[in-house]
């Protein structure tokens, strides 16, 4: 009996080892941050896009709207392929399109803009991407739905026609 | 008299900001990049990584603490990106295997070698 004993313990071991690093191996490597729905938006000052000034986020997300916070740059490719839902969005009456320009030269994102329309109502100039991280994001394009100065939905990853829907349905 | 006062504010202030330096490498070589695989953010050049060494200077500069800056990176982004994590239900077989494997392996040696030995 006491000589069965240790080989099943090493056994038992292994086996958990082994399912571990198995679980392991199915998982994606590329780690998504959890999402925080329900968690208010960051306070932070910026300049914006037009100017220089810097404008605090609390005279932006003032009204109780809904506000789709979008971060963009003119060298993302992925962004340009969301950038007609963006347009499409423009034209509904209860949300409001903010812009965040993440680490982008200001001439590239103005001919951007110009060639595929501006669907956005204000834009920060997020120069040094701090206050990207400020929304815990990680990359280009990353959005946000608020509301009541909450965050509704996250979409990582460019907007496509399934998250185009459910944030038509979440505004109406 | 004056000279030396000046020279030791000078000394100071110098080492303070190597302080301040060597305290943001050592937190930047703690985080991960979250888009490069295997990477601290001290050691990527990617986009991301690079706004971070920009955020913990400007948070220290702010006058936050080491576990401050922690804290807050870790409520933007979840524990994963601590290289260090805090012992939670999440990382209880993180933390234990090792000193299970250590235990057993300890028996193996022990029963192998010093039992068979007497």
């Amino acid at each position: 009996m006491k000589n069965k004993i240790f080989p099943t313990i090493i056994t038992t071991i292994f086996l958990m080892i082994f399912i571990i690093f198995y679980k392991g191996l199915q998982k994606s490597n590329i780690y998504v941050p959890e999402t925080n729905i329900g968690e208010n938006i960051p306070v932070f000052k910026v300049k914006t896009f037009d100017n220089s000034d810097q404008i605090s986020s609390r005279d932006v997300f003032k009204e109780n709207k809904f506000y789709l916070i979008n971060i963009w740059a003119s060298w993302c490719v992925p962004c340009k392929n969301e950038h007609p839902f963006l347009m499409d969005l423009k034209n509904q009456n209860n949300i409001e399109i903010i812009g965040l320009n993440y680490k982008d030269n200001k001439i590239n994102a103005q001919n951007f803009l110009k060639d595929l329309g501006n669907p956005y109502k204000t834009i920060f100039f997020d120069e040094s991407g701090i206050i990207a991280i400020e929304w815990g994001a990680y990359g280009v394009p990353e959005t946000f739905l608020i509301y009541d100065r909450k965050i509704i939905k996250k979409i990582i990853g460019p907007l496509n026609n399934k998250s185009f829907l459910e944030i038509k349905k979440l505004i109406q | 008299m004056k000279y030396l006062i000046l020279i030791l504010i000078l000394l100071n202030s110098s080492f303070s900001i190597a302080d301040e330096k060597d305290l943001q490498i050592k937190i930047t070589k703690n985080l991960r990049c979250l888009i490069c695989q295997g990477q601290s953010v001290y050691d990527s050049d990617s986009k991301f990584a690079n706004s971070l060494k920009i955020l913990v200077e400007k948070k220290l500069n702010d006058g936050l603490s080491e576990k401050q800056i922690y804290d807050f990176l870790r409520i933007k982004y979840g524990e994963w990106i601590l290289y260090d994590p805090k012992f939670a239900k999440n990382t209880y077989f993180l933390w234990l295997i090792p000193i299970l494997i250590f235990v057993v392996g300890g028996v193996i040696i022990f029963r192998l070698f010093i039992i068979k030995k007497n």
